[in-house]
């Protein structure tokens, strides 16, 4: 029992550093398993040289910054303005399958949306503008990644929502709030003063994990992304990926320039926080009350829903597009419906069905067993914090590095125990991103389970094991699930890792949806993307209902919300 | 004593009789740091009451989590706690036989009543007829025939009380443990439910040990008073 939480530790810092050594060793030039045995600073050359390096660094740099920095504030000025009021409740609401929906699936919507010829053009022209084609704007794609921070913040806020969401009942915020208010302070000042202090510093990892992705995202850069030069990551990917193998060496070097980059963006990020703590010191010397906030709160108001309806809009179009027979352009409606793409290419959507399906519940399988031994491991301890030092810090270290950074390496190191591109390689790598997010989903409920219950069963002659078989892993039934549906849905979202490790053999509906969105068959996009969602959908309806159909007459485990 | 007086734990001279059957302490103190919240010898003979009462704060639950077994390691305990002439100071929770009753019912919210009560039925009776006829006898016995197949939530709370008493009844138990187990009833069950447990421990010979901050839980057990 013992061995699992530091098991647990293993299988998810190991990956990390191997994949880091990975590519830090190519990068002088290092690779003997691919014949390069000298050491060189080559690689690191090649890729300085490379044209418009600098642009995409820069592009990755400011657009993960900017994506961070806006979804947070837009989180924190909603919360501000609008906790415990109707809009808050609504964008609550929205909030959980939001977040289940795979960030490219997310960004594939917002492109069918405000394309030239997506649909909002669609609805206003030609009435309004006059255009009877498409126009030749670069929305999607600009030059500047515009729209793909767009798409990066629409698709974080609910991540930042649910994360401070999680963070506010360990804080007595209520009476903080009137002390506030009682001083002059208006609602939102009250609360940037008062309160988002102390959520943020609770959700101060998730933020820079943020952060990590978004300076190194590949999958919604390929989607919304500038093309030339395409941000520094999916360059990468491109390197990686080319029949050339040296030009591996100068991916690795761009790997651990891509991991200085990130470490680069949470440098200026920790000034900006001193920056605003100091803004904020001084309007508090100054005993500004900025009582006068109608402005923010309709900021905040317009890019909260802004945000969910785009996701919300684009995926209902998806759907649409899907099944869509003739779509001349400024018609806002398809003329007819169509299954044509349903049909004509069911086989390989249902095989991309079968294998995201076959990776994700394999990795949640083996996942939500490592999660409890682990929780259960550390009660018989007795510890006092069902998590370890080590282990918090493991559980961070996949999502704080960027993917880019690591995987090239691992891909190295399957290729040299020759599991590259093997199911059990895919399901290993994938458990490195699904074991934070499963952790994360239950550690609470695990720890606000009543210690009372295994007391009385202890008491009436019940040991450890039976306690918690038959009694805390059925009281805990729901949340066991939940956690399993947040690890499915972020095992069938992983664009990079199944596509790095599973070395293009194994296509999901994420790699399939995302390869397809440089072509123009916007019918099988909407049918990938569609699948894409509804994979998790279906997992988050069955961690619903089972509890509610076996526990139909237990009334004490009903969930009051 | 409250919870903020520091005080060292003295070692006592007081001997007990560690033959005696019942529940013994002898010289159990606990202690937090370098406070110490209880210091304490007393005998309970079987088919007994003793009452111990005190503020909040003042360790009379973390005396009782001692004896069953379920010290927290961040308190430090010496003493011997001997049950009928046996030492179990270092016997596992699970193995100690004492049955517990707190505040809440704490009935298992995912099984039904009979559910609960065939948890606690130690595992010797093998056959699930006898289980389950030894459940309905218990509950017949506290006014509940047929509510077997009921959810616990269902129930009044009077009801549940009964439930979790025939509950730890039914673990054969060879003492009992109450933590302020009446304090959440209302004023005129609280006595009925007060006098039945009672009328059990004296019934089946146990020892009790009773802890609470309430006066006529005290009177109504009827045994000798320890102020902590």
């Amino acid at each position: 029992m013992a061995l699992f939480p530091p098991l647990l530790t293993i299988v998810l810092i190991v990956p990390v550093l191997a994949g880091l050594l990975g590519v830090l060793l190519p990068s002088f030039g290092y690779l003997p398993w691919l014949g390069f045995d000298r050491v060189s600073l080559d690689p690191w050359r090649s890729l300085l040289e490379t044209p418009g390096l600098a642009w995409s660094v820069w592009l990755s740099l400011k657009s993960g910054l900017l994506a961070a920095a806006l979804s947070l504030a837009v989180v924190a000025l909603f919360l501000a303005a609008f906790h415990g009021t109707g809009p808050f409740r609504v964008a609550r609401r929205f909030l959980s399958p939001l977040l289940s929906v795979p960030h490219a699936a997310a960004a594939l919507g917002l492109a069918f949306l405000v394309a030239p010829s997506g649909w909002i053009m669609r609805l206003v022209s030609p009435e309004l503008t006059g255009f009877e084609r498409p126009p030749d704007y670069l929305v999607v794609h600009d030059a500047y990644g515009l729209t793909m921070t767009a798409g990066l913040v629409a698709k974080e806020i609910p991540f930042l929502f649910l994360m401070a969401l999680a963070a506010l009942p360990q804080i007595d915020f209520r009476r903080d709030l009137w002390i506030a208010s009682s001083f002059g302070y208006g609602r939102i000042a009250g609360w940037l003063f008062v309160v988002f202090p102390q959520v943020y510093r609770q959700i101060r990892l998730p933020v820079f994990a943020v952060l990590a992705y978004s300076v190194s995202v590949v999958d919604v850069a390929i989607i919304l992304g500038p093309t030339t030069p395409p941000p520094l990551a999916v360059r990468l990917v491109t390197w990686m990926n080319d029949p050339d193998l040296s030009l591996r060496l100068q991916a690795s070097a761009g790997a651990v320039l891509q991991l200085l980059v990130a470490a680069l963006a949470v440098g200026l990020w920790l000034a900006l926080e001193r920056g605003i703590a100091a803004l904020g010191r001084l309007a508090l010397q100054k005993g500004w009350r900025f009582a006068a906030d109608r402005v923010l709160r309709i900021f905040a108001f317009a890019a909260m829903f802004t945000a969910l309806l785009a996701i919300a809009v684009g995926l209902a179009l998806m759907a649409v597009w899907s099944v869509a027979g003739p779509w001349r352009f400024p018609d806002a409606w398809p003329a007819m419906v169509s299954f044509r793409v349903w049909t004509g290419r069911l086989a390989s959507i249902e095989a991309a069905v079968a294998a995201t399906a076959l990776i994700g519940i394999l990795a949640v399988l083996i996942g939500i067993g490592m999660v409890l031994a682990a929780l259960e491991a550390r009660n018989r301890a007795s510890a006092r914090n069902p998590l370890s030092r080590p282990l918090v810090v493991a559980l961070y270290a996949p999502l704080l590095v960027p993917q880019v950074a690591f995987l090239f390496g691992l891909q190295v190191v399957f290729l040299r125990l020759g599991l590259d591109s093997t199911l059990t390689a895919l399901v290993l790598v994938h458990l490195v991103f699904v074991l934070p997010y499963m952790v994360f989903s239950l550690v609470e409920p695990w720890k606000a389970w009543d210690p009372r219950y295994a007391v009385v069963a202890h008491a009436l002659g019940h040991g450890a094991n039976s306690v918690f078989w038959r009694i805390r892993l059925p009281m805990l039934f729901r949340s066991v699930l939940t956690a399993a549906a947040v690890g499915f849905a972020v095992s069938a979202s992983q664009y990079l890792p199944t596509l790095l490790i599973g070395g293009g053999r194994w296509a999901t509906t994420t790699t399939e949806a995302v390869a397809l969105s440089t072509g123009g068959n916007r019918r099988l996009i909407g049918a990938y993307a569609l699948m894409q969602m509804v994979l998790p959908f279906i997992g988050f309806l069955l961690a619903a209902a089972l509890p509610a159909i076996v526990f139909r007459r237990r009334r004490g485990l009903w969930v009051h919300s | 004593m409250g919870p903020f007086m520091t005080r060292m734990c003295e070692p006592t001279t007081t001997r007990t009789d560690a033959a005696a059957r019942g529940l013994v302490l002898d010289t159990v103190s606990i202690s937090l740091g370098e406070t110490c919240l209880v210091d304490l010898t007393c005998t309970v003979t079987p088919g007994d009451v003793v009452t111990i009462v005190g503020e909040s704060g003042s360790g009379k639950s973390t005396l009782l989590a001692c004896i069953g077994g379920f010290l927290d390691p961040i308190f430090t305990a010496s003493g011997r706690i001997l049950l009928n002439g046996t030492d179990i100071t270092r016997v596992p929770a699970r193995e100690r036989r004492l049955g517990l009753m707190f505040q809440d019912d704490l009935l298992f919210p995912h099984l039904s009543v009979r559910g609960n009560l065939l948890f606690a039925i130690p595992a010797d009776v093998a056959r699930r007829r006898d289980r389950v006829a030894i459940a309905e006898a218990a509950l017949e016995d506290v006014g509940l025939a047929g509510f077997g197949s009921r959810d616990p939530a269902t129930l009044s709370g009077g009801q549940r009380s009964r439930v979790a008493l025939m509950r730890t009844l039914l673990s054969k138990p060879r003492a009992l443990l109450l933590d302020e187990p009446f304090s959440k009833l209302d004023p005129e069950r609280r006595g009925r439910i007060r006098s039945l447990v009672f009328a059990k421990a004296r019934r089946e010979e146990l020892p009790v040990l009773l802890v609470t901050h309430d006066e006529s839980d005290a009177k109504a057990a009827g045994g000798p008073i320890l102020s902590l």
